[in-house]
């Protein structure tokens, strides 16, 4: 709870602001709706996610009005004692919302990855089955653990950057409660067959428009934050992260423009059809990566790594040409997954070239990161959580040059299809998005909770060991499956006949399967032991982590 | 120095810098999707190609909701080893009425743009039970509830409505006689199977499961299953005419 700064004055008389006072409205009318909707749904299963709209509605009601009560009349001010009156309520809340959807999503990646080695692992079960879990674990993995990871770090730096107090007193909640929600609808609509069928998009109509509510809302706190800063300039961190923010607001809206059949049912038709369909979806996954998961992600490492490392960002002017060219060029590059295919030639051969070109900026950018550490290489042998940092900076360079190298036509005429796309994703995701989200929460954890070091630098050096070994089996596993599937896919006899039929081609990828598994299994390892580690940081009090720590300043190793 | 100092002025103005970001961003999105709804060559001149009937269109949600589209493609490249193990590359023409597409990304098992009328309904029946009785080596999931379940055609007329807003040319007609249509291609020698040949030249009708009295989730997934690329007569299609 806020405390008021306000001792000795007479205090203000209290009442509901208007914020208090129209969300509390737009609850109940939101409840009374959904309630309607659940009396009619066409299907059970829609009927479950109308129930739970109408409960969250009522929980808010709920919430706002214990809110207003326990609260004192007046607002937590804006500073305290001339510095500004941090609100980190919610970063708290979306930092421990990241571990956890974290490890479901990786477990639930763990469990694909057997059921494509032991088919009987899929159970015989509609909701256990590889094609409803799989959207499930991509959208854990990017959208829930990622996301969250997004809003607790984006609503970190805009505060300590702008040397402001985050913009709105419930909305800021309202984001990171009402995103969750969003996460928990999307993936019991998975499992229960409630889908677009479009990637990374899967979450039906009534989902999506509850995303749009809660982005805008997201949208308008960073924004509003931003506009009364103390500082003169806007930090380079907030530039990506503004740009993430609108970039895949526009995204979302223009890939999942669909027509609900009726109010009372979960399907709807997207309004795009066939090849304009395909593009605007690969517009949209593309940039879903290149947004989501590069420009807010490079965002955390701007802000993360000059701070973690006690340096200044390499390059100003680096950074503002990163910056646009980047933004600039990803947006192009969606076509590169529709090579060959039904897409006109042209359109393919301009995603190819701005695909290659886009090595270019994200070059910089890893440059840009790297060099940050000029002066303080050597903390990179003392601090596990500076190296997982720069790692990710590395394996982003790794992946930013292998994905120009796949968008090459001849190349992804091998490629596509295959397994090592789906091992070019992973060093993005494991190494980079991974890291790079480590290394930020090792550093926010403290922070946020005001403890003077992690509970254990060893149990983070175990973290980055274990899920590195991960990812090289993971990444290397892939790398060789899919381009031998590649290559069996397109190999002939002598009397030129196709040599393998699909089926053995599936049976090959067994033992890589296993392997990739394996992989997975020890990243998901590092990332438990990295959630005990953050455990004990924020129960343990400071003074005994004090005394933990004290012993170990013993010349490293 | 003077234009890096430029630059300031987006640092200072969030509004300026977001108008900036908006231009930047828009250029490669209108340049690449914008064309390819008024180019007339984006979608090919071709005959044969006809919306899905009601039951198709019920065994296509299925294929969505189960999620089919994240292990099989439906777009076959213009390459050829691919032509040669699953037939004529795929037209943008045959996926017109698609909403959404379903090329998919990722092959664990084969493509599927041109899997219509290449195995039997009871290959399908038992492959959908249990994929290893009939591929021996197959990493497919088992789907056996579709054979249980019957398929919901309650309010298919409506999910064909919006479809038509859309623009997939069902007629008035079509979507009156959605149900009937449905039960009259599911059901051996049904007395509305002349009248839905008509509204839907060259559909397979016939009972596609074993249990002759109901139609079930795994009968409308087969109906879908088995038109996938047999619309277009390709000894007829001239590719030349279509070169883009």
């Amino acid at each position: 709870m806020a405390q008021t700064g306000s001792i000795g004055r007479l205090p203000a008389q209290k009442a509901m602001t208007f914020g208090e006072m129209g969300l509390s409205v737009a609850a109940v009318i939101s409840a009374v709706l959904w309630v309607y909707i659940t009396a009619n749904a066409w299907t059970p299963e829609y009927a479950f996610h109308a129930g739970l709209f109408a409960l969250a509605s009522v929980v808010t009601v709920f919430l706002i009005v214990n809110r207003y009560q326990a609260r004192p009349a007046e607002l937590p001010t804006q500073e305290i004692n001339g510095k500004p009156n941090y609100n980190f309520g919610p970063v708290k809340f979306s930092t421990i919302a990241a571990m956890f959807w974290g490890i479901a999503g990786f477990l639930v990646g763990l469990i694909i990855a057997l059921q494509l080695a032991y088919p009987e692992l899929n159970l015989g079960l509609p909701w256990t089955s590889f094609g409803r879990l799989r959207p499930l674990h991509t959208s854990a993995v990017v959208f829930a653990f990622g996301g969250n990871v997004l809003l607790a770090c984006s609503f970190y730096v805009v505060q300590r950057t702008c040397h402001a107090r985050l913009a709105g007193d419930l909305a800021p909640w309202f984001v990171v409660l009402g995103y969750n929600f969003f996460i928990v609808i999307a993936g019991t609509g998975y499992l229960l067959g409630i889908t677009q069928g479009k990637e990374y998009a899967e979450p039906e109509w009534y989902s999506d428009l509850w995303l749009t509510i809660v982005w805008v809302t997201y949208f308008i706190v960073f924004l509003a934050t931003i506009i009364k800063r103390k500082e003169p300039h806007i930090y380079v961190a907030n530039w990506f992260f503004l740009a993430f923010i609108l970039t895949i607001a526009v995204l979302h809206l223009g890939n999942n423009t669909t027509i609900p059949v009726s109010i009372f049912s979960s399907k709807s038709y997207i309004v795009w059809s066939g090849v304009q369909d395909a593009m605007i979806q690969w517009w949209y996954g593309h940039n879903a990566v290149g947004f989501f998961l590069t420009a807010g992600f490079l965002a955390i490492m701007y802000y993360f790594i000059p701070k973690r490392a006690e340096r200044p960002v390499y390059s100003y002017r680096l950074s503002i040409i990163h910056f646009w060219a980047l933004i600039f060029m990803y947006i192009w590059a969606g076509p590169h997954h529709l090579h060959y295919t039904a897409l006109p030639d042209w359109a393919q051969t301009l995603g190819m070239t701005f695909s290659i070109m886009l090595w270019m900026p994200s070059w910089g950018g890893m440059i840009n990161g790297l060099m940050t550490l000029s002066g303080a290489w050597d903390k990179l042998r003392t601090d596990p959580v500076l190296r997982m940092l720069v790692v990710s900076v590395a394996f982003y360079g790794m992946s930013t040059f292998e994905g120009p190298l796949m968008s090459v036509k001849a190349v992804n005429s091998l490629s596509h299809y295959t397994d090592w796309t789906v091992g070019h994703v992973h060093s993005g995701a494991l190494g980079w998005v991974g890291y790079v989200s480590f290394g930020a929460i090792y550093c926010l954890v403290p922070w946020l909770w005001n403890k003077p070091k992690l509970y254990s630098l060893k149990l983070v050096n175990w973290h980055f060991w274990i899920s590195t070994l991960g990812i090289v089996c993971y990444i290397s596993a892939m790398w060789v499956a899919g381009i031998m599937q590649g290559l069996m896919w397109r190999a002939y006899t002598a009397l030129g006949f196709l040599e393998y039929s699909f089926l053995e081609t599936v049976e090959a990828m067994h033992p890589f399967y296993i392997i990739r598994a394996f992989g997975g299994g020890l990243f998901l390892a590092g990332a438990l032991i990295m959630v005990w580690n953050l455990y004990k940081t924020i129960v343990m009090p400071a003074e005994e982590i004090e005394a933990r720590i004290t012993p170990s300043l013993v010349p490293a190793e | 120095m003077s234009l890096w100092n430029k630059h300031a002025i987006f640092e200072k103005n969030p509004i300026l810098l977001l108008i900036g970001v908006l231009i930047v961003i828009s250029i490669g999105g209108l340049v690449e999707i914008a064309p390819l709804f008024y180019l007339k060559s984006t979608i090919e001149k071709v005959e044969g190609v006809r919306p899905y009937t009601p039951l198709e269109l019920a065994g296509r949600n299925i294929y969505v909701r189960e999620g089919c589209y994240n292990c099989h493609s439906q777009m076959i490249r213009a390459l050829r080893d691919e032509v040669e193990r699953y037939g004529h590359y795929s037209l943008a023409a045959e996926s017109m009425y698609d909403h959404p597409f379903q090329w998919g990304s990722k092959r664990n098992g084969p493509d599927l743009a041109r899997v219509g009328n290449k195995y039997s309904d009871d290959w399908h029946r038992r492959h959908l039970v249990n994929p290893r009785a009939v591929v021996a080596g197959s990493i497919m999931p088992a789907y056996s509830w579709l054979a249980k379940n019957d398929v919901d055609l309650a309010h298919i007329d409506q999910h064909m409505k919006v479809l038509a807003m859309e623009g997939v040319p069902y007629t008035p007609e079509m979507i009156e006689k959605a149900s009937a249509d449905a039960k009259a291609q599911g059901t051996d020698d049904d007395p509305g199977a002349a009248d839905f040949m008509k509204r839907y030249p060259k559909a397979q009708a016939r009972a596609y499961g074993e249990d002759k009295g109901r139609l079930t989730e795994a009968d409308a997934l087969i109906a879908y299953l088995q038109q996938l690329g047999t619309q277009v007569d390709f000894k007829l299609y001239d590719g030349k005419a279509n070169l883009r």
